[in-house]
């Protein structure tokens, strides 16, 4: 009976976090004609986003696309089709692992870090003085982090795209001995328009995904500093999964077809 | 003005107000006075519309704040200010932005205009020092001040204060307790304060009420206060440890 009431509580409980991030994610989109207005505040969070992360994004991605070339290169080698290696690093790049990277980069240390932060306005009764001044929280302090958010994920993911492929080219080379020129023939081979522009939407939706799942925990944190980690693990905990759902999602939109 | 009809507040199946009912008029300091955990900020919180009540009514100017939509709940804030008992000063912005920040969110004046407000606010707080200063950088009083120039940029004209004068020595808590006559007696402004510092509350107060356990056990004159028959009011007010209010 205790096990049906508190799953049912949980269910509930489950809902309501859903709801509610539906609710900030419709405000954000109302208060978006506001942008302008706060040019100042989304700059901001851009170099946070981008910038700050660089250092992280770029060892990440640059073994990312080694751990593809090699993993791969052993594969084709056993074919000596080693040059191949250079299409499938740009194909992955592009159509997964690049906005895939660069999500699950940006969530541990940016939506990580947005949760933190509002969690902590929430439970000092910041958020509260906001309400009370008739500011809304979602204006003053979602929507530009949104809006930063969803520019700078596919700006990095283009970074995280680039520097892979370098990382595989760099495998290629010195270990497989794929020249660089053959290399980088193989990648504009596979390098599509379509993979790329695929690419960078997923990017673009995971930055809205993260920033609202993240700015959503962190409204609703309470009970202090242990409410705050709270948010900040259920933040990236959620931003995981409905980056990995909805990315299958928009792969079979505009892929499924292909099968 | 202010009204809490029968007002019943649970948190976690434990009753925080129980039944309270409250009736402030226009012009008055209300004071709210009781030990801690007995629902004075929760009272407080009710009448922001930042909590709504499971049962009962909380009315402004006759206007229902708890299950109102945002729009009339902002409606009813334009002219309501809280003083938070930590301030809840925006900590990346300085004192100064943060004084400023409601006339710069609803663009009520020019920017030179919002900087005199500022400046004159600060100064009557004795912050303006502190102008450029971020929220790290100054004492809890001063950000309890801080959070208070806020307020009184926006010329409200009903203020509430969750435990102004704690953590403020004795001279600044008379600077504060002050200021809140000085409104009172110059704008009519209409002021609810939470407090334990009793001093303070015989100095602003025209009325008293006394919560304990989620219930108003007695509302009078500071007067009618002092020499209270009633044991419980008596005990807290003098700060005894013997009597009803268990101390354990």
């Amino acid at each position: 009976m205790s096990f049906n009431i508190t799953s049912g509580e949980k269910f509930l409980g489950m809902l309501e976090q859903a709801g509610f991030i539906i609710v900030v994610f419709a405000e954000t989109l109302f208060y978006s004609k506001n942008a302008f207005g706060k040019w100042r505040e989304i700059f901001k969070q851009m170099y946070i986003a981008g910038v700050k992360s660089l250092l992280v994004c770029s060892i990440v991605s640059l073994f990312t696309g080694m751990i593809l070339a090699l993993q791969a290169g052993i594969e084709f080698a056993t074919y000596q089709q080693e040059a191949m290696v250079g299409n499938l690093v740009i194909a992955t790049m592009t159509r997964e692992m690049g906005p895939f990277t660069a999500a699950l980069v940006l969530t541990a240390s940016v939506g990580s870090a947005m949760a933190a932060e509002l969690g902590t306005m929430k439970v000092s009764e910041e958020i509260d003085a906001l309400e009370m001044m008739a500011i809304s929280p979602v204006k003053f302090l979602v929507m530009p982090r949104v809006i930063a958010l969803s520019i700078m994920l596919p700006v990095v993911t283009v970074y995280v795209v680039v520097l892979g492929t370098f990382g595989g080219g760099v495998v290629a080379n010195y270990q497989l001995l794929v020249s660089w020129d053959l290399y980088y023939e193989h990648v504009l081979e596979s390098l599509q328009f379509k993979a790329t522009y695929v690419g960078l939407l997923k990017a673009y939706v995971f930055g809205i995904i993260i920033s609202c799942v993240s700015c959503a925990q962190g409204l609703k944190a309470q009970n202090g500093a242990i409410g705050v980690g709270q948010a900040t693990r259920t933040s990236v905990i959620v931003s995981f999964l409905m980056i990995l759902i909805v990315g299958y999602i928009i792969t079979a939109l505009f892929y499924g077809k292909a099968l | 003005m202010i009204e809490l009809v029968n007002v019943r507040k649970t948190f976690n199946g434990r009753v925080v107000l129980d039944d309270v009912s409250i009736d402030i008029r226009k012009g008055e300091t209300f004071v709210i006075i009781g030990q801690s955990g007995t629902g004075k900020t929760v009272t407080l919180r009710h009448i922001a519309g930042l909590v709504d009540p499971d049962s009962g009514d909380v009315l402004i100017n006759g206007m229902r704040m708890n299950g109102a939509p945002r729009r009339v709940r902002n409606r009813l804030r334009e002219k309501m200010g809280v003083v938070f008992q930590s301030g809840a000063l925006i900590n990346w912005m300085t004192v100064g932005e943060n004084v400023a920040l409601p006339l710069v969110e609803h663009r009520k004046y020019p920017k030179k205009k919002i900087e005199e407000i500022v400046d004159y606010n600060l100064k009557i707080l004795h912050l303006s020092d502190a102008k450029d200063k971020m929220p790290a950088d100054i004492s809890g009083g001063m950000k309890k001040r801080a959070g208070l120039a806020r307020v009184l940029v926006r010329n409200p004209d009903l203020i509430l204060y969750d435990e102004p004068t704690s953590g403020l020595d004795p001279v600044m808590s008379r600077v504060i307790d002050d200021l809140i006559r000085q409104m009172q007696r110059e704008f009519g402004v209409t002021s609810v304060v939470v407090t334990h510092d009793m001093a303070s509350a015989y100095r602003v107060a025209d009325r008293i009420a006394m919560l304990y356990r989620g219930e108003i056990i007695e509302c009078d004159t500071p007067e009618r206060i002092r020499n209270t028959e009633n044991p419980i009011v008596r005990q807290f007010i003098n700060g005894e440890l013997e009597g009803p209010i268990d101390v354990a």
